[in-house]
């Protein structure tokens, strides 16, 4: 069996795939260097997941060329899953199960000897933060447990790329810390992860390089720092209270550039003392100064409107 | 997905097998339960209608009426059994759980999944038909070891419904669905396949529609055989079953090949 350990783990060129007379991806292009955590962002509707399903030729594009390692997907699709794990956007764990009968029944659908399977159990549950906790029911599970013992699944197969699909929506922020963590050691061991998500702080946290994606097109495309230096200004004073908006356009020469958006106001520039004094003479109004984030980024390439 | 991939014949091989170890475990959870379930309904209708409406009754095609009847209630049983499975259980792993989902992460492919589904679900209608001839041989109601034969025609009956249902299952938007496929098929089937009564006293157009139907030709062969005689025509309504079963396989390959990997 063939690693998928090639320099790239993952290339996707032209990728193009249309349901019903509408390109849901629209020719995006992406390469993922082996051992390194790739992000794929971008709102709800934008191709995350058909692009993902194209990645492990579950869906077959329109256009454009995948490979994962040496394997031309979708046709040798087959042969580069035995090599990769998946931790799917929605759970999917049997709920007749117990957490090591779940781990035992996925590893035979990789074709895994029982003894084999057995042998790993114990030690991928105590990555999972679930020791001890093989005959528990999935029912008697929390959310971000069964996320956690989801993860241990996709890891039964030893694989070289783990595919997550927003791995932490819906967690708390103790279960998101774990889960983040677990995915730095994968990294830190060599693994190649590509993980959805429209956590900025996620992407930032976890990710080399990440691509935005937006209506099916790939927006921009780079490693986090390069793309807060590239596309904002590097501090944000955000203003609220219900007079902020009518103040805010009254000053607006103070940063290099101002959104309204409800009643707060944001101000991006690159010295924010003017600002900062012009605040202290508005004790009505309060503001919050921080640095440029990843979410400033994405707000500026996809717009504020919601996406359903 | 394009025509031709749409339309690609399954692998043959046992790649499937492990599908049909899940499911073999998760039934093993509940197979008390199980295996009661389905014996006690069809049991309750053949000895019920056998004893007591057969005590009103002359004798039924030569033999008496619960004798008769026996042959029927091992198909019906038989049926009742692939259809469930396949419609109900394999819809909540499809839909529901999204067993299936999990599975295609896997190196496994969806045919892998279908094939494992069919061979499961005719081999737990094997179970309910094999309960209901156990207690039939108890009963002294079929004496012949040529009644051995009805487990072949068990599990060949069970093949040709799981692959139907399992069409079904691949055009179900939801549970409710399958309330059509037994008051329109199953249920009218079961009245003019040769169940209850021999199929010869319908109206003859009826009659020779009916022949055509697959619970006809599970009678056809299982009622001989449990009397101890070699059903008329016996290659023919394997043959029949065999096509059935081939036939609606790969229809609903087809169509879950369009359901979920689009």
């Amino acid at each position: 069996m063939a690693a998928l350990n090639s320099a790239d783990a993952l290339q996707v060129s032209g990728l193009r795939k249309r349901y019903d007379d509408r390109d849901v991806v629209a020719g995006i292009s992406f390469t993922v260097p082996t051992g390194t955590c790739f992000g794929l962002l971008g709102p709800n509707g934008a191709g995350k997941t058909t692009t993902l399903r194209c990645c492990l030729g579950l869906t077959r594009p329109d256009g454009g060329k995948i490979n994962l390692g040496a394997y031309d997907i979708p046709a040798d699709a087959e042969a580069a899953r035995q090599r990769v794990g998946v931790v799917p956007q929605l759970d999917n764990l049997d709920p007749d199960f117990t957490a090591s009968e779940n781990l035992l029944v996925y590893g035979r659908y990789f074709g895994i000897a029982d003894a084999t399977i057995r042998a790993r159990i114990p030690g991928l549950l105590d990555f999972a933060g679930l020791g001890g906790r093989e005959k528990a029911r999935i029912q008697t599970l929390s959310g971000g447990m069964k996320r956690r013992l989801t993860l241990a699944r996709a890891l039964i197969n030893d694989p070289d790329v783990i595919f997550l699909d927003e791995p932490t929506t819906g967690l708390d922020p103790q279960a998101r810390h774990l889960i983040w963590e677990r995915l730095k050691q994968l990294t830190a061991r060599g693994k190649t992860l590509i993980l959805t998500t429209h956590f900025m702080d996620e992407a930032e946290r976890l990710c080399n390089r990440l691509a935005v994606l937006d209506n099916g097109h790939l927006v921009t495309e780079g490693a986090p720092r390069e793309l807060i230096a590239a596309h904002i200004e590097p501090q944000v004073v955000e203003v609220f209270g219900d007079d902020a908006p009518r103040w805010a356009r009254s000053r607006n020469g103070l940063a290099e550039r101002l959104e309204v958006a409800g009643d707060t106001a944001f101000f991006y520039c690159r010295d924010p003392a003017p600002l900062l004094a012009a605040l202290a003479d508005a004790p009505a109004l309060r503001y919050m100064h921080r640095a440029a984030s990843l979410e400033d980024v994405f707000i500026k390439l996809t717009g504020r409107e919601l996406r359903d | 997905m394009n025509s031709q991939q749409l339309f690609t014949l399954p692998r043959p091989g046992l790649r499937w097998l492990p599908i049909w170890r899940r499911n073999f475990l998760v039934w093993r959870k509940l197979a008390i339960p199980s295996v009661l379930g389905n014996l006690a309904d069809p049991l309750i209708y053949m000895l019920g209608l056998g004893y007591g409406l057969g005590s009103l009754l002359p004798r039924v095609g030569g033999v008496s009426y619960v004798s008769f009847l026996a042959a029927g209630t091992v198909v019906a049983s038989t049926m009742n059994a692939a259809t469930f499975e396949a419609l109900y259980s394999a819809f909540s792993r499809m839909h529901v759980q999204k067993t299936w989902d999990a599975i295609l992460n896997t190196p496994l492919s969806l045919d892998d999944v279908l094939a494992g589904e069919l061979v499961w679900a005719a081999c737990k209608s094997l179970l309910s038909g094999l309960a209901i001839l156990l207690v039939i041989a108890a009963l002294g109601l079929s004496t012949s070891p040529l009644a051995l034969w009805t487990i072949p025609v068990i599990f060949l009956t069970g093949l040709a419904f799981a692959a139907l249902g399992l069409i079904v299952c691949a055009l179900a938007p939801s549970y409710e669905f399958f309330m059509y496929y037994f008051t329109l098929f199953i249920t009218p089937m079961l009245l003019v396949s040769g169940v209850f009564f021999p199929a010869d006293q319908l109206p003859a157009v009826v009659h020779t529609i009916a022949s055509w139907l697959p619970l006809a030709h599970a009678v056809q062969l299982a009622r001989p055989l449990l009397l101890g005689e070699v059903p008329a025509n016996a290659l023919g309504h394997v043959a029949a079953l065999l096509v059935i079963a081939a036939v609606a396989f790969s229809i609903a390959t087809v169509l879950t090949r369009r359901r979920l990997l689009k």
